[in-house]
């Protein structure tokens, strides 16, 4: 199918969903509190407790929080696409979309789209309580920019995981129950709030390989939050963050797309 | 379009599908001539909802071919999607979405381009008394509301095909009447419509021909007049005050009955099946009176999924639910 009507199908559903956002203000309320919650929480709970490379004060805690706190929520972002596919299903409306004549791949696109831009609503949000908390941006805006893209970028591909986990599973319940096993050992067992050599071996080699923590690190980098004078990370996914986290986000693109479109394809409501 | 100008608008032939160990479909052939209404009625689980999926392309047979509108269901799905309109049991509807919302962005699916979306949306909410709650989240919709706005997005694109799954399925006795209502109009200006059902007097009401499914099987097929041959058409039951009697009310009666009768002693009560309407009621009535025989109760009953069961079957509709499991 011609791509003009690949894009503007995908612009009608990514439009269906924002507009769920517009009638259901509490849903946009607590997708945007509950990052400053996290950000205050950890800059004023944990923050004094954790020493991390480069300062032991509070000050230096927040400057190296910021990026590991993004890196979590975007990827908690991602997964709107997964439940609201599950949900779709359960109530017919994939079906009634998988017997019309649109592209078939625009559910899928329109629904990923609407991730990217719900995260970048909830990026600048947290963005500004980081600032108003003491977390400062010591880079070029051209580099910070670059930081954000590619915290947007990995959790794009993410989205796509969640759109083919959200179609496999039998309820919603169960997709955020799935996902939240997951998420949360993923996003913690890395160098998002707390520095890698303070974790016990396997899990350090883990964290190292961990697609998480290169992301946080290359916007880390990228946002100017890393003090001079910190040691280089010794393992090669740290060293070059950025390429490691473009390749992952790659390759999940080029697994689960295919996966996600070929669910689509089976999936009818149940 | 040569294809849309054909006889006949939907033929099915050998369709199977099977789930692990389950046969949802087992052979089943369909023809549905253009401009008529076919109604699938059958219970739970009998396979008519997976009949509707493999017609309009959600599904793939495991063996057997089908063509809509003159083109095939598996080899060309996109080409059968634009010449068909689905309403699912589920009323498909996006409930944060408008009323107008959720038939502007079907409208946009179907590329009939933006402003003729529009205008379609509004002439299809006013066409089913939907023009007040237009601009109303769905979610604040009745039940039956939304029934009708699902009905209204397939009928978007002004297909020549329409399938209704279930179409007044959980819904309340005035809601099922504003349905049928919605769905004679629409026949009436020359739709051809398949129509499942588990209610034989929806089937009745609304199809020209009606087949009968159970167990992923074809078990009758017909008008609602043939069927109802078959099954007896009306039947006389009563009960009397006096058990001894029955007999004797039977032996009475016999001469009305187009079969033999069946009684229910426990009960004191029996069951005829007759042709003839209130006629044969007064008649009954007035044999039994010049017997001085006394009853409890009587009344002329019109047969029912159950009774259609009973008698191709010998079984009642809703005796053994088959898997539902993806096969419902």
């Amino acid at each position: 199918m011609a791509a003009p009507i690949v894009i503007g199908d995908a612009y009608v559903v990514a439009k269906r969903n924002l507009i769920k956002i517009k009638r259901v203000p509490d849903l946009l309320v607590f997708t945007t509190l509950s990052p400053i919650m996290f950000v205050l929480l950890f800059a004023y709970v944990f923050g004094g407790a954790i020493d991390v490379p480069g300062g032991t004060t509070p000050q230096a805690y927040r400057e190296y929080l910021m990026a590991g706190i993004f890196a979590q929520t975007v990827i908690f972002g991602a997964t709107i696409t997964g439940a609201g596919l599950a949900e779709d299903i359960k109530k017919g409306i994939i079906d009634r979309f998988r017997s019309l004549p649109m592209a078939p791949s625009a559910v899928l696109t329109g629904r990923t789209m609407s991730d990217v831009i719900n995260n970048i609503l909830v990026l600048v949000v947290m963005a500004v309580t980081g600032l108003l908390v003491g977390w400062a941006i010591h880079s070029s805006v051209g580099e910070a920019a670059a930081g954000f893209l590619l915290l947007l970028v990995f959790a794009y591909a993410i989205s796509w995981v969640m759109a083919w986990l959200g179609m496999l599973v039998p309820s919603v319940e169960v997709f955020n129950n799935a996902t939240f096993i997951v998420i949360f050992p993923i996003t913690f067992v890395a160098n998002t709030f707390v520095p890698l050599e303070s974790l016990p071996g396997p899990l350090q080699t883990f964290a190292e390989w961990n697609p998480v923590s290169a992301v946080t690190q290359a916007s880390r980098e990228l946002f100017g939050n890393i003090p001079d004078g910190v040691p280089a990370p010794d393992s090669w996914p740290l060293q070059h963050a950025g390429l490691y986290t473009l390749i992952w986000a790659v390759v999940i693109l080029v697994v689960f797309v295919p996966l996600a479109n070929a669910q689509y394809r089976r999936s009818t409501s149940r | 379009m040569a294809p849309s100008e054909t006889d006949v608008a939907v033929s099915a032939r050998g369709l199977v599908k099977r789930y692990k160990d389950v046969t949802a479909l087992d052979g089943v052939d369909l023809t549905v001539p253009t401009g008529s209404v076919l109604g699938l009625l059958g219970p739970n689980g009998a396979g008519k909802t997976t009949i509707v999926r493999i017609l309009t392309t959600l599904l793939r047979p495991d063996e057997g071919s089908a063509e809509v509108a003159g083109v095939d269901v598996i080899r060309r799905p996109r080409e059968v999607r634009r010449r068909i309109g689905l309403s699912g049991q589920y009323a498909a509807v996006d409930e944060y979405l408008t009323g107008f919302e959720n038939l502007d962005m079907i409208g946009r699916l179907y590329h009939l381009g933006a402003k003729r979306s529009r205008e379609r949306a509004r002439e299809l909410l006013a066409s089913f008394r939907l023009e007040e709650a237009a601009d109303r989240p769905s979610r604040t919709y009745s039940g039956g509301m939304r029934r009708r706005l699902d009905l209204a997005g397939a009928l978007v694109a002004n297909p020549p095909v329409i399938f209704l799954d279930e179409p007044t399925t959980g819904l309340d006795p005035r809601g099922r009447a504003d349905m049928w209502e919605v769905i004679q109009n629409l026949v009436a200006g020359g739709t051809t419509l398949l129509l499942t059902t588990q209610y034989l007097e929806e089937a009745d009401l609304l199809a020209d021909e009606i087949v009968v499914i159970d167990h992923g099987r074809i078990i009758a097929q017909g008008t609602s007049d043939q069927l109802k041959a078959q099954v007896g058409g009306e039947r006389l039951e009563l009960t009397v005050q006096d058990p001894a009697r029955l007999d004797e009310a039977r032996r009475l009666l016999e001469p009305l009955g187009v079969s033999p009768a069946t009684l229910d002693e426990p009960r004191r009560s029996l069951l005829m099946p007759v042709s003839g309407g209130a006629n044969v009621l007064t008649e009954a009535l007035r044999l039994l009176d010049g017997a001085s025989l006394a009853l409890d109760d009587v009344g002329l009953r019109r047969p029912t999924l159950d009774d259609v069961f009973l008698s191709l079957t010998g079984r009642m509709a809703e005796d053994d639910e088959a898997p539902t499991e993806g096969a419902a």
